[in-house]
């Protein structure tokens, strides 16, 4: 009691608010405008850009910090106007942050994550951009940062649909930006804008269905703001429920687009061209998460239309499986990341779909945890492989061997890698405790979190319980195969033998976020729902009280430790090193396969989804874009309609003016009246014969006649 | 007291030679005379008008007349003498530069 009076009267600090935009914005501005200069000084330089953009990051975190503490005095929390941004008739829409405690989640999850991968990326990019040979990059590389940060924050601190939309559509452009932050490297020199470009293009056909949404929200409600919104839901949900359906279910398509569930995820494993801190803070931790968070804020929306709640469900949980199984077929060690995102993400979009929006945004803190500590570490696996191959090209005695080698070599495949445990101590217990939290063994954050939601889903929906599940058994099994293939046996190339560990720089953010994985549980454990009841707050009655079902924790704790004692069984050190010394030609690419066969070629080509999307979409499209370019336009409307009937019409028509009417009408009259002239002039000539006595006669002849009419009239 | 007639007649007739003589004739210097013949009738019909309604207007107008003609003959003799000096001749019909 006395605690809760103090905190009600604790200092409020919700005008703070708009600073969480302002601060990275600041940031950018920063290294835009000086960015060039101080990383002229070289490794120095590239510290105090790095660090101004992880210290804006750093102040977003403070100042959610500061809006939590207000919360805990006034959780129903406020809403900040900054600016009148849009006003006609009655409706309105203003710049205005909407701080309540879904928001705030967020706003700590986000900022948290996102500072640890801007001092992690500081270490990160100081060896990236020195492999891909551009130092002059590292400044852009943190203002994109700094700018996704800020919209994020846009996204997640909006009081209405538009102002979200502009952080939706932000989040979306850094993306962008950021998997082509390469883009003279990949497939041809143009993968990975290829890849940049895939993204771009996948997420936008979501995000028509956003706007949509949000043209029915304008149609329906007269206004975008979340309050008036969800305020007048219940009346319109009973006079037309279709309208609420449509605009949940254009969300599921906004939220299938940028949260990368079937049938639009393809974007997401390309998207791994992006550097390392890109692919665990856009693509794993916070932009995708968007998506969840957007049905959680509209859980009052999802709540009247069972129908579009079903799908989510059904869409969440079928990603879920489908992306887990996808993952057991990769070699690239971010591709397994990658896929393992979007199953994760499928856990998620079930959760909120089936209702159970608490464990929906639980598993998306503690993932963002994980994920966040995975991506990280595989950065550093990768670094720490490609430190190897440098080192090989520039030792005299191994350089011999390097050339040996080959063929280009590929730092990600985990075929490449092996017994890096003992040569990067940190990496490899920070990613076994990233893995184990994956997997869903307790008491890792990331156990709570997936229990909570395969709880809520044997209680919600029975069809989405058993595909989580699976998902779950999948997600241990490539999990263990994953470490095991990167960390165990013995170094299978020359690079990875002489792997280094990464600096302190980014050892030490993962071990903040090993930290946070194992303690991240405790925000919702079971019995003291903190997170449920901090939620609760602002979604009140939806808010579905979550029970914890001993018989479900046991059943996927069993199934994953069995799924990862198979994967033991499977990519054992012995085993796999022994299957390692077959001769190439012999053995196949993976020891799954001789189990499996056909399966495993299933998974590796991805459902040879991708290779679906071009046959049934992207050729006849592009077919038709042909055609309509060569023959419609060229043929038709330029050859044809252009120079024939439009260019020839014209030269016949001025042909007309020019010969018909100008010169012989116009000009006919001119000259005819020259010539007119030119002939009276002659026939008058001729009365003006110089003799005087001829005008003398003329003179009177007139009279005579003037005398003689006058007389005889 | 001779009739009006009379002098109108002889007017006339004064008046038809001179204009015969301005058409017929090709000596520039007779022209003149002729011109001069012409004037002089005019000026006999206004006298004899003049008297016939005892009206002194015509007998002023006479008097403008003869000094009109006074001060014609003085610049017509006087292109007369430039023409001949230039032409070598005063025959009108060999003046015929202003032929269009």
């Amino acid at each position: 009691m006395f605690f809760q009076e103090t905190l009600s009267q604790a200092p409020q600090f919700f005008g703070l608010v708009p600073w969480i935009v302002f601060f990275p914005v600041i940031g950018l501005l920063f290294n835009i405008a000086f960015g060039k200069k101080i990383l002229e000084r070289g490794p120095a330089g590239e510290k105090i850009v790095g660090w101004v953009a992880s210290i804006a990051s750093g102040l977003v975190f403070l100042v959610s910090v500061l809006l939590l503490v207000s919360l805990l005095g006034h959780p129903e929390g406020k809403t900040v106007p900054l600016a009148e941004w849009i006003k006609i008739g009655n409706f309105q829409v203003n710049w205005a942050f909407q701080v309540d405690t879904l928001s705030v989640v967020m706003m700590l999850a986000v900022s948290l994550v996102g500072t640890l991968i801007h001092i992690y990326a500081i270490g990160y990019m100081h060896e990236d951009v020195r492999h891909n040979g551009d130092p002059g990059r590292f400044g852009r590389f943190f203002v994109f940062m700094n700018l996704f940060i800020a919209s994020m924050m846009i996204l997640v601190s909006s009081d209405n649909f538009l102002m979200l939309y502009v952080g939706w559509e932000g989040v979306g452009l850094c993306s962008y930006l950021l998997i082509g932050f390469w883009y003279e490297k990949g497939e041809d020199g143009l993968g990975n804008a290829l890849a940049g470009k895939k993204a771009m293009i996948t997420t936008r056909i979501g995000d028509v269905g956003m706007l949509l949404a949000l043209f029915v929200m304008f149609w329906a409600f007269g206004s975008l703001d979340f309050h008036t919104i969800f305020e007048k839901a219940p009346q319109v949900a009973q006079a037309s429920p279709g309208i609420i359906l449509a605009i949940t279910l254009f969300m599921l398509v906004a939220l299938t687009g940028k949260s990368a569930q079937l049938p639009l995820y393809v974007w997401l494993p390309d998207a791994m061209a992006g550097p390392t801190p890109v692919s665990a803070l856009i693509h794993a931790a916070t932009m995708v998460t968007a998506g969840v968070y957007l049905v959680a804020r509209s859980a009052d929306l999802y709540i009247l239309a069972p129908q579009a709640q079903t799908a989510v469900a059904l869409v969440g949980g079928a990603t879920a499986l489908f992306a887990a199984t996808i993952a057991v077929g990769q070699f690239d060690i971010k591709k397994v990341l990658a896929y393992s995102t979007i199953s994760q993400l499928g856990f998620m979009v079930a959760a909120v779909g089936m209702g159970a929006f608490v464990a929906g945004m639980f598993h998306l803190v503690t993932h963002a945890f994980f994920k966040a500590l995975l991506f990280l570490s595989a950065g550093s696996v990768i670094q720490g492989v490609e430190r190897g191959e440098h080192h090989l090209a520039h030792d005299p005695k191994l350089k011999k061997h390097a050339k040996s080698l080959g063929h280009e070599f590929d730092p990600q495949d985990m075929r490449n890698m092996g017994g890096l445990r003992t040569r990067m101590k940190t990496t490899f217990w920070v990613y076994l405790i990233g893995a184990i939290a994956l997997s869903g063994l307790p008491p890792l954050a990331g156990f709570w979190s997936k229990d909570e939601i395969l709880a809520e889903a044997n209680q919600l929906n029975v069809a989405v319980y058993v595909l989580l599940t699976l998902a779950a058994v999948f997600t241990a099994f490539y999990m263990a195969r994953q470490i095991l293939m990167v960390f165990f046996g013995k170094p299978r190339s020359a690079a990875a033998e002489h792997a280094e560990e990464s600096p302190p720089l980014m050892t030490i953010p993962l071990m903040i976020l090993a930290a946070l994985t194992v303690l991240g549980g405790v925000i919702n454990l079971p019995e003291w729902h903190t997170l449920e009841h901090w939620i609760e707050h602002t979604l009140g009655a939806a808010v579905h009280k979550a029970e914890f079902v001993m018989l479900v924790a046991v059943l996927s704790t069993g199934l994953s430790l069995l799924a990862i004692v198979v994967g033991w069984w499977i990519y054992n050190a012995r085993r796999y090193e022994a299957f390692w010394a077959e001769p190439a030609a012999r053995r196949p690419d993976d020891p799954l396969r001789r189990l499996i066969g056909p399966l495993f070629d299933l998974w590796k080509n991805k459902y040879w989804v991708d290779e679906l999307y071009w046959a049934v979409i992207l050729n006849p499209y592009i077919a038709l874009s042909r055609f309509l370019a060569d023959v419609v336009d060229w043929r038709f409307w330029h050859d044809w309609f252009h120079d024939q009937v439009l260019v020839a019409g014209f030269n016949r028509l001025t042909g007309l003016l020019a010969v018909r009417i100008d010169l012989g009408i116009i000009d006919g009259i001119a000259n005819g009246l020259g010539k007119l002239a030119q002939r009276a002039a002659a026939t008058l000539r001729l009365a003006q014969t110089g003799f005087v006595r001829n005008y003398a006669l003329s003179i009177f002849l007139g009279v005579v006649i003037i005398l003689g009419y006058l007389l005889l009239r | 007291m001779v009739p009006v007639e009379y002098y109108t007649g002889l007017s006339i007739i004064l008046f038809t030679l001179g204009a015969v003589g301005v058409l017929v004739r090709r000596n520039a210097i007779v022209v003149f005379m002729s011109i001069e013949l012409m004037l002089n009738s005019a000026n006999l019909a206004f006298v004899s008008f003049a008297r016939n309604y005892e009206a002194m207007s015509g007998q002023v107008f006479v008097f403008f007349v003869i000094a009109v003609a006074a001060a014609e003959v003085a610049v017509g003799l006087a292109l007369i003498v430039a023409i001949f000096h230039s032409k070598r001749s005063i025959d009108i019909d060999q003046i015929h530069s202003m032929k269009g």
